[in-house]
């Protein structure tokens, strides 16, 4: 079955010539035409357009001149990264018809690789959301029990990468919208470090947080996606230049001697015992590699979230604020003037969650307020920098666990903030700028995954994807997969 | 109330000649068709960001090193919110905290005596797009929006509360204009809108050290608007004041059709622009090595270049201030007298013959003008070695202004070389008397001005070509003595 194969596999075997690009999207878009009724990854899926970049791709292989080691892999995006003459909705009804006049730069990077493009993915609107509930258009299920949040807000590219709907998804971590989801479905979630990759193209939620990162069925896979999508780029003045290292090849080598920190911050009170536990199992496996686990402590880690909800609401009201009827995407007619037009357009563009941050956001920047709250968040956020940087001095990298409990059930948390306790173990990586990948660290007996969260110093994802590797090497959490081919329940 | 004084601070934004906008690399120029030089950044996409256009950064630098500013090491830009459909993404890039830069200066003069205007500072910005209603706005049934003009970068200097009348504050404008003109920042249209002026205008009792309640008048987009609204929202206040009214803190927008300020919106409606850093950008470190590599390359700036006209040239000070309004206008004076030593000539050449010719006195106007330093200098040698009279050379300037050709050639081809040939004139001189054997009486009677008519009647017999000393000489020989 093409769609098991992890992107390495499928390369060699097109490379071979024992199976084609066209083949695997053929396979992908059947598989997802069977099983995403059930799912909800996809709020499109542009069928035609696969099947001829396929067909390219197959010419390319004939030739013997493949583009990269992505040439031909069926991917899926986000639905919040431009691609150029698709709808890109960002899971919110004010763009539902609004289609980009451009790719964002990672998109233009996997076209120029050769990548695949099956279509975009469901998400919480505007990325506001732990859960994927909040996406404007329906949720998406958790492929390992579809009563279940695949968590958020990049629900769908973490489902889709679950379930085998796409051979890797992008997606983007503001608060841990990668790893947060990657730990409820049971895949690899990178975030890379902040100005790794290009957010041009990328609809913002929280700039000075928002990182685009890949979700893939390895750890390998995970890292020849960002060796794509990584390095500067002039159009974004955010992304840093620094060399772009081969990921692939760091990923060998072993952990022998690495220094792995243990935070204690990050077992926090309420913390379900089988995630504690199966972290510490991963820990152990950790240092039965030869690496050296050593408690450290991040003592800011419990201010991180309230500065977040003060820095990331602050951004996204003004980010969101061009979102007005005026130049593209939902316009509602009948207002008298221009005030009641915007009004009208957001009141019914825009979701709870969406509104209630752009309201959190507004009061903070507002006149009288801002030192008090924005001011003083980014104090905190320096202080959060500085506790990774003093643990950094001592260890390589950290390991904790990604979430503090497992996938809750759809419609289980009503209160937003039971919804943002969610991201407390993911969020201080944000607020650090730094590299943090989650991968499967085992199941609770009721059969949901957990996540292994390791994080690393800025722009040194190599080591982060390296000591990942090896405890993928050591395990076969990675090989489970739902099993969602048996009838509903 | 002549205890009152009356406090003037000015803001100028002035739009940069770059070729490409703040944010992004859509070009800048002027009169395309609507929403043909956008982008996803200028039009406010989602998912677009802005890349600093690092030449409208060396052109704030130029212009606050050439008004004193100190040029901060950091700066960074700032998000400033308000809803406007011109503005496409609902916040303006502006700079507020950490500006480009600051502590400037500028001397202006009024009525003779100096002053000096403090600078408080200098910043960057992109400018916003343009609405265009269907008929008055009150009343549009549709409106459409052009952002052309969106992201064009802006350069916004504002001053301390210093000048103390209408009148200063349109000499500093006047200055401003002057200066970032002569650096090539901006071409300083204030009625295309190139250079915008806000003002803030307060009144206090005389030799108060604190402020009058303040209002901003905005809509003055000329130097004269600048003048007349000042003096009226003074008037304005004063008599308010006078009347046991309070000043309250507002905007009002300058009425040229009706000469008067009207009420646009009340404090308690201010934005709250909910400034914060700009998260898209990084802030920038201006190295002292570029700012000093920039330093390098400033021009002589107005006030040093009229100060060495009036001193070096031994020009008037009102010539030597005409001739430094404008740089393409001030080099086309000294590349003239570096061809033809008579400085005072050229000047009077430049600023009465070409100025009348030319349609305006910009740099645009004098790069375009038809009759290069070069020639100017021909034609005021012709008059020197006497090929032509100075009246002469008045009509081959015309000629040359039409054709754009030198007046050797203009001279040669219409045969307008002087007459100077003593026998030639001696005979129309005698023909002149003979014809106005009246106008020789009233001469002989004592009326000195009959003269001034003969030598008119010789030069229209000789078409304007007699030398004018030559025929006054002839006529004194020939007239009868009184």
């Amino acid at each position: 079955m093409l769609t098991r194969l992890t992107i390495e596999d499928l390369a060699a075997r097109f490379r071979r010539g024992e199976a084609t690009p066209s083949q695997a999207a053929a396979a992908y878009l059947e598989r997802i035409e069977a099983l995403d009724g059930r799912v909800n990854a996809f709020l499109t899926v542009t069928r035609q357009a696969a099947l001829g970049q396929a067909a390219e791709a197959d010419a390319r292989f004939t030739a013997g001149r493949p583009l990269s080691p992505l040439d031909g892999i069926p991917i899926a995006l986000k639905d919040l990264l431009c691609t150029r003459g698709i709808r890109t909705t960002c899971g919110s009804r004010i763009l539902e018809t609004f289609v980009p006049p451009y790719d964002a730069t990672v998109m233009a990077r996997l076209r120029a690789a050769g990548a695949v493009l099956l279509g975009k993915l469901n998400m919480d609107e505007f990325a506001m959301g732990s859960s994927t509930e909040h996406s404007a258009f329906f949720p998406t299920r958790n492929p390992w029990d579809l009563d279940r949040v695949p968590g958020g807000s990049s629900g769908g590219s973490a489902a889709a990468a679950a379930a085998d709907l796409a051979a890797a998804t992008l997606g983007s971590d503001t608060g841990g919208s990668i790893r947060q989801p990657a730990a409820f479905c049971g895949t690899v979630g990178l975030k890379p470090t902040y100005g790794r990759v290009s957010r041009y193209g990328l609809i913002a939620f929280a700039s000075s947080l928002d990182q685009i990162g890949p979700f893939a069925k390895t750890v390998a896979d995970a890292a020849l996606v960002l060796g794509v999508i990584a390095g500067a780029d002039p159009r974004d003045s955010t992304s840093v230049d620094v060399p772009v290292p081969d990921y692939r090849a760091a990923l060998e080598g072993g952990i022998a001697g690495l220094r792995v920190g243990i935070p204690a911050e990050y077992f926090i009170d309420g913390i379900d015992p089988e995630v504690e536990a199966a972290v510490k199992a991963a820990i152990e496996v950790l240092r039965g590699l030869g690496a050296r686990p050593e408690a450290v402590s991040l003592p800011h880690t419990r201010y991180g979230l309230a500065a977040y909800y003060v820095i990331a609401p602050a951004e996204a009201s003004s980010n969101l604020a061009r979102y007005d009827g005026v130049k593209y995407g939902l316009r509602v007619p009948g207002g008298r003037d221009l005030i009641e037009m915007y009004g009208r357009t957001r009141a019914a563009g825009f979701g709870t969650e969406v509104k209630r941050r752009v309201m959190l956001g507004t009061y903070a920047l507002s006149a009288g307020y801002y030192d008090a709250y924005y001011g003083k968040a980014q104090r905190v956020r320096t202080l959060v920098r500085r506790d990774f940087q003093e643990a950094f001095e001592r260890v390589d990298v950290l390991a904790a666990p990604t979430t503090p409990g497992v996938a809750f059930t759809l419609g289980e948390k009503t209160d937003p903030l039971q919804m943002y306790l969610n991201d407390i173990l993911t969020i201080p990586v944000n607020l650090a700028g730094l590299p943090g990948v989650s991968v499967p660290a085992g199941f609770t007996t009721s059969g949901l995954p957990i996540g292994l969260q390791l994080i690393g110093r800025a722009f040194d994802e190599s080591t982060v994807l390296r000591a990942a590797h090896a405890y993928e090497r050591a395990t076969d959490w990675h090989l489970r997969k739902p099993t969602l081919e048996a009838p509903p329940r | 109330m002549n205890d009152l004084e009356t406090v003037i601070g000015l803001e100028v934004h002035a739009q940069l000649l770059t070729r490409s906008k703040m944010f992004c690399g859509c070009s800048t120029a002027f009169g395309a068709a609507p929403n043909s030089q956008t982008c996803p950044v200028c039009q406010g996409m989602p998912g677009a960001l802005p890349v600093i256009n690092r030449s409208a950064v060396e052109f704030g630098i130029r212009t606050a090193l050439a008004v004193g500013c100190r040029v901060n090491e950091h700066h960074r830009f700032a998000r400033k919110h308000y809803y406007y459909p011109d503005m496409p993404k609902n916040f303006q890039i502006s700079q507020y905290e950490e500006p480009l830069a600051e502590h400037g200066v500028l001397d202006i003069e009024v009525g003779g005596s100096s002053r000096t205007i403090g600078i408080q500072r200098l910043h960057l910005e992109e400018d916003v797009g343009k609405l265009i209603h269907e008929g008055p706005l009150e009343t549009a049934q549709s409106s459409t929006v052009d952002f052309n003009r969106a992201g064009v970068p802006l350069m916004e200097i504002v001053s301390r509360p210093d000048m103390r009348s209408p009148a200063e504050a349109a000499a500093y404008l006047r200055t401003l204009r002057t200066i970032v003109v002569y650096l090539g920042v901006c071409d300083g249209n204030m009625e295309e809108g190139s250079l915008r002026c806000d003002a803030n205008v307060s009144l206090r009792p005389a030799g108060s050290p604190e402020l009058g309640v303040k209002v901003e008048i905005k809509n003055m987009n000329s130097f004269r608007n600048v003048q007349h609204a000042l003096e009226y929202e003074v008037k304005r206040q004063v008599r308010a004041l006078a009347e046991g009214e309070k000043i309250v803190q507002e905007t009002r927008l300058w009425d040229p059709e009706r000469v008067r300020t009207v009420s646009m919106r009340s404090k308690e409606y201010a934005h709250d622009y909910r400034y914060f850093p700009e998260p898209d950008l990084p802030p920038l470190q201006v190295e002292a090595r570029w700012v000093e590599a920039i330093r390098a390359t400033l021009p002589e700036l107005p006030a040093a270049r009229r100060r060495r006209f009036a001193g070096g040239y031994g020009l008037s000070a009102y010539d030597a201030d005409r001739l430094t309004q404008g740089r393409a206008l001030a080099d086309y004076f000294e590349t003239t007298v570096r061809e033809y030593d008579k400085p005072k000539i050229v000047a009077n050449w430049v600023l009465n013959e070409l100025l009348r010719e030319m349609p305006a006195d910009d740099d645009r106007a004098v790069a375009a003008c038809p009759i290069p330093p070069r020639n100017l200098a021909g034609l005021l040698r012709l008059i020197d070695d006497g090929t032509i009279s100075g009246k002469m050379a008045k009509d081959v300037f015309e000629t040359m202004y039409r054709t754009g050709q030198d007046a050797p050639s203009i001279v040669a081809r219409e045969g307008l070389t002087q007459v100077a040939d003593a026998g030639e004139l001696r005979r129309v001189v005698d023909q002149v008397l003979a014809a106005h054997p009246k106008v020789v009486e009233d001469w002989r009677g004592g009326k000195k001005a009959a003269l001034g008519f003969l030598v008119g009647q010789v030069m229209k017999a000789t078409l304007g070509r007699a030398n004018p000393a030559l025929v006054n000489q002839l006529l004194g020989e020939k007239l009868p003595k009184g």
